[in-house]
């Protein structure tokens, strides 16, 4: 039988008559509500800048710390001569588990290189953001590097990443937000 | 004639502006004292012109949102009673007010004004009487809005108000057998005296049983946090369920004007009202001897000081209270009302009684 069962020491009189423990309880708030305020107050007059008084982070002023495994808005690297690393073998379509991958191939002209995406679209409304296409790739072509998390869209439409779209993060109206130092 | 009806309606603007922008305040204190107690940081985002202001504007922003909202009412409702119900909320918690003294007479050439809108021979009564008028606002809204949860929170709610009021008059019965009177201009001078010429004779200092048992009494009267059994807002919401727009404003302002209630009866009551230590009508009598004297304005206005802090001091305490404990179970509740609390107040009057017809 897993059932755990739990004994709970009975409560003693000065528990039971909830006054003094109710003072114990208001004693700890009001404590936090006399440092907060005190360092508030302090903060405003710009003293005392080491206490931190909230742990809030106000959002799009701040960002709290990324790590550096965290998985983000996609981007296809790029060769030096400016064209995608990419070669089109299918092996991130493939693995995707949301089938939001779309890749239309077509012959290179380089004669050392088979093939190269004609277009490469992400449908990031449906991508769950596993991270496969990026482990699966053999040239290190599709990362998950860019730190852009605020990916939004009035539309369908606008969450259909091209290649182009990928190939340049910078470019988007996505704004990378700046980590909290 | 003219006068005296000027005079009451100044006195009533004086005192509806306080009661009304005070619990409009208490929104924001809401919202950024529990972030404080809580290490965050609270509504801030609200602007005019780029200008935070702390929040304040929060409270505007509400009011704005709350009128422009839709004005919904649920099929098969009692279009009436619906209505009703949100303006006798308002309507009952407002009036009590008056009875409320927020300084000493003031002098004004021969004329004596009374710092109170109506000077009631049995404005305790008068309150209590208020306050129990209260719960029909929530009862209809519960009965009229044809769901099944805010049936539940009203028949919570008359249940839990009617339990509590029978403590919260028999609480407050120790403090008019102590100064032998109804009227709480009447009960404010009496704390003006001091035992043994030194300690000044509050209610608190001699009912300390009964202002606690009235203090928990009436805040369970306010429908909060710990006693927020008719709203429950984890669980049925509340009678309030279908309310939309500034209809549910009005119970929200209910709630808040019955928490500045509560303060300045438990300043009035217990605290000495708008009374001082040692401040005569002439200055500061100290007792060791020493004489202070001041100019009547200056009394007077001290008095007003003196009530408004002891009001703000119990807002915040109860702000405290609805942000540190949880709520109680429904048998807790009742138990807490009919097997501890009723008892012990009962067994204060009966104290208060040997010692007072001694």
């Amino acid at each position: 039988m897993s059932t755990k069962v739990m004994h709970h020491r009975p409560l003693n009189f000065w528990e039971r008559i909830y006054v003094p423990e109710v003072a114990r309880g208001l004693w700890v708030t009001s404590r936090h509500f006399a440092r907060n305020l005190f360092i508030h107050t302090a903060h405003r007059l710009g003293l005392l800048k080491h206490l931190q008084a909230a742990v809030t982070i106000q959002y799009p002023e701040e960002v709290r710390p990324y790590a550096e495994r965290l998985r983000t808005r996609h981007r296809l690297t790029q060769r030096e001569d400016g064209s995608p690393r990419c070669v089109a073998c299918m092996m991130c379509e493939t693995v995707c588990p949301a089938k939001c991958i779309y890749i239309v191939a077509e012959e290179d002209p380089d004669p050392n290189i088979e093939k190269r995406p004609k277009s490469f679209d992400i449908d990031l409304g449906v991508c769950v953001y596993c991270g496969y296409c990026v482990e699966v790739c053999p040239e290190d072509a599709i990362r998950m590097d860019t730190k852009i998390m605020n990916i939004a869209s009035y539309s369908r439409e606008g969450m259909w990443y091209n290649m182009d779209r990928l190939l340049h993060p910078e470019k988007e109206g996505d704004v990378l937000l700046k980590p909290k130092t | 004639m003219a006068v005296e009806i000027g005079i009451k309606a100044i006195l009533a603007f004086i005192m509806l502006m306080g009661a009304l922008n005070l619990a409009g305040l208490l929104t924001w204190v809401e919202r950024k004292q529990s972030a404080v107690m809580q290490d965050r940081i609270g509504a801030n985002r609200a602007s005019i012109f780029g200008i935070r202001l702390l929040g304040l504007f929060h409270p505007l922003a509400d009011v704005l949102k709350m009128l422009t909202k839709e004005d919904f009412v649920p099929r098969g409702s009692d279009r009436l009673l619906y209505t009703l119900a949100p303006i006798l909320s308002v309507f009952f918690a407002i009036p009590a007010f008056a009875a409320i003294p927020f300084g000493d007479a003031i002098q004004i050439g021969e004329r004596v004004i009374e710092l109170q809108v109506a000077n009631l021979p049995i404005g305790l009564l008068y309150i209590f009487a208020m306050m129990s008028m209260g719960v029909y606002g929530v009862v209809l809204a519960g009965i009229s809005s044809n769901n099944n949860y805010s049936f539940l929170g009203g028949l919570r709610a008359s249940s839990q108000m009617i339990s509590y009021e029978v403590t919260l008059g028999v609480a407050a019965m120790g403090i008019v057998m102590v100064y032998e009177s109804m009227n709480l201009q009447e009960i404010v001078r009496a704390q003006g005296t001091y035992l043994w010429n030194v300690i000044p004779k509050w209610g608190v200092l001699v009912q300390p049983l009964g202002a606690l048992l009235f203090f928990v009494a009436a805040m369970a009267e306010t429908k909060r946090i710990p006693f927020d059994l008719p709203e429950g807002e984890s669980e049925i919401i509340g009678y309030f369920v279908e309310y939309s727009g500034m209809k549910f404003g009005m119970f929200f302002l209910t709630d808040f004007l019955e928490t500045v209630l509560l303060s300045c009866m438990m300043a009035t009551l217990f605290f000495g009202g708008w009374q001082v230590p040692y401040l005569y009508p002439e200055g500061f009598h100290f007792p060791w001897g020493s004489l202070w004297s001041m100019p009547h304005l200056w009394v007077i206005l001290l008095g007003i000081a003196s009530f408004t802090l002891k009001v703000v001091f119990f807002c915040w305490l109860l702000m405290t209270i609805r942000w540190t404990l949880p709520r109680f179970r429904y048998d807790q509740l009742m138990r807490l009302g009919w097997k501890i609390i009723l008892p012990l107040s009962l067994i204060n009057i009966v104290v208060t009684a040997i010692f007072c017809l001694r």
